[in-house]
């Protein structure tokens, strides 16, 4: 490494559509993720915040434009989706959900040994959930479950780690816990990028920030990004869905 | 009567009833898991459909071949295949749901089949295939069903991760894993094969009683897949064993008497269950401290 003027690329968003038929949800985004870098993807509802990590995690293809990743031997994306996605009543031990962070070493028929089993250990204990392994995941509280869904993003050792609204109804105290794991990462020069909601934490946590109504309007330092101004024009963004709109010129 | 009488001599006298246990006891070992899958996808209609669906299949192998055991299972499976694929189609590709388009094409499937089977054949013919001959099995049958039972056992064990990770959290198996569509053809796959080899025996309608009523009966006893699976197999066994004592001793029909004990299994099961039974939620019991 060469000082500041080598540092590479995690993600690259080149001239990128994202949407739904052909609506566009988030709209020509242009630019660079650092690798190794923390960044909050804020803005209001229906902005594209989600649409633009199921993109980067693979789940979208564009309607226009790139995503491009770096391609190293260990890239490997971990994706937390909001919540809600996930089947709460399926008869399944904590520790079971939780193993599955270790899928992709394991795959499909790997086994899972002692060492396989010591990790497991550590990232329940890491966040917190020692004693809850045998516990049915459908009677965990809200929080609880959001420490499960961590404790498999450790499993996973993701060089790019991408979380929709992780704190999103989970109370203070899990929430701290859970920011001192992305501060981990962090500091592990893992890549992260969180879709949030609360910009209190935004400022104090995430050095960079993307704020976006369907149309980019601020990426940067967090700080410069989160300007009163900015704000506003991110509010203004026109929330309704035209089925009669033109064809895109650009 | 004494219990070597009431249990043990029926088998030990009558080669049928060795027989019908055998195979009953192979059905019940792989379909009860399959069951257990199916539940817990939120497809347990989907058997019932399915089953239907084989209708067609075997009726066409029948007024080929006649009553032959190769080309009705042939003629199933193909059937029953052709539904599940198209309907997985029209559900992705239209803005059907898999439910309403597995419906439209498995009624299509039953009048087709009844349709086919009555051009040739008399009602004691649809009646064997509406409900089966579990007291005339055959060697050839038999090796079927075992077969069936093997395939199954080893593919579930095969694909038991991506099975359960895609009813969990599909977008997480998307996320790590390709496995996702293939594991839900060969899970289809694995149904279809299940209700052709029960069709042996019970029948296109009674096949998905040992499928379902064993994996409903085993959600009340466990909040653990793997315990379920190993419960709703041990259910099934046990209902075709006596479900078959229970037609010698009553002289009933031995197919639907089978049903009728698996079914009584999930009644009892439904009552006494750990797990959200009826007894333990009306039992007055003081909360616990912690």
């Amino acid at each position: 490494m060469s000082g500041m003027a080598k540092i590479s690329t995690a993600i690259r968003f080149d001239d990128l559509t994202l949407g739904y038929g052909r609506h566009p949800a988030v709209h020509h985004l242009e630019g660079e993720v650092p690798a190794g870098s923390l960044t909050a993807v804020v803005g209001p509802n229906g902005a594209g915040k989600s649409t633009l990590l199921k993109g980067v995690a693979g789940a979208l293809a564009p309607l226009d434009g790139r995503i491009e990743l770096s391609t190293g031997p260990k890239t490997r994306i971990a994706y937390l989706p909001q919540a809600a996605e996930l089947d709460r009543s399926f008869p399944l031990p904590v520790y079971d959900l939780v193993a599955m962070g270790l899928w992709s070493r394991a795959g499909l028929f790997g086994g899972v040994g002692a060492k396989e089993r010591q990790k497991i250990e550590e990232a329940l204990a890491a966040v917190g959930l020692i004693g809850f392994e045998r516990r049915p995941i459908g009677t965990l509280s809200g929080g609880q479950m959001q420490r499960a869904l961590f404790a498999r993003l450790l499993l996973q050792d993701a060089s790019v780690i991408l979380l929709d609204e992780p704190f999103t109804a989970i109370d203070a105290k899990t929430t701290a816990d859970l920011l001192d794991i992305v501060r981990r990462w962090h500091a592990e020069a893992r890549t992260v990028v969180a879709v949030l909601h609360d910009l209190e934490t935004v400022r104090r946590v995430f050095p960079q920030t993307l704020l976006i109504a369907r149309e980019p309007i601020a990426w940067g330092d967090t700080a410069a990004v989160l300007k009163p101004e900015n704000l506003l024009r991110a509010r203004r963004m026109v929330e309704a869905h035209d089925p009669h709109a033109h064809a895109c010129a650009a | 009567m004494n219990p070597y009488d009431l249990l043990i001599a029926p088998f030990a006298e009558f080669e049928f009833m060795r027989r019908a246990l055998v195979g009953g006891v192979a059905i019940a070992l792989a379909a009860a898991p399959v069951g257990v899958f199916l539940m817990l996808r939120r497809m347990s209609l989907t058997g019932d459909a399915m089953a239907h669906a084989i209708l067609p299949g075997a009726a066409l192998g029948y007024l080929v071949a006649g009553l032959s055991l190769p080309a009705m299972t042939f003629g199933g499976i193909l059937a029953g295949s052709l539904v599940a694929i198209s309907a997985g189609l029209v559900a992705r590709f239209t803005a059907l749901k898999e439910d309403a388009s597995l419906a439209a094409f498995y009624l299509i499937s039953l009048a087709l089949g009844v349709t086919l089977v009555s051009l040739k054949g008399s009602n004691v013919d649809l009646l064997h295939v509406l409900f089966g001959t579990v007291l005339a099995l055959d060697d050839a049958a038999l090796i079927l069903l075992a077969a069936i039972a093997t395939v199954t056992l080893v593919t579930l064990a095969l694909l038991y991760r991506p099975l359960v990770l895609e009813c969990v959290d599909p977008i997480f198996l998307r996320s790590v894993s390709r496995a996702g569509g293939p594991t839900h053809l060969v899970f289809l796959g694995l149904v279809v094969l299940n209700l052709v080899g029960g069709f042996q025996a019970l029948g296109t309608l009674l096949a998905v009683g040992l499928m379902m009523l064993p994996a409903a009966s085993s959600r009340f006893w466990s909040a653990d897949v793997t315990v379920m699976i190993a419960m709703a197999s041990g259910i099934g066994v046990a209902s075709a064993a006596c479900g078959l004592l229970l037609s010698y001793h009553a002289e009933l029909p031995a197919g639907p008497a089978i049903i009728l004990v698996a079914g009584g299994a999930y009644l009892l099961s439904m009552a006494l269950g750990r797990e959200g039974g009826l007894v333990w939620l009306a039992l007055p019991r003081k909360h616990l401290e912690a």
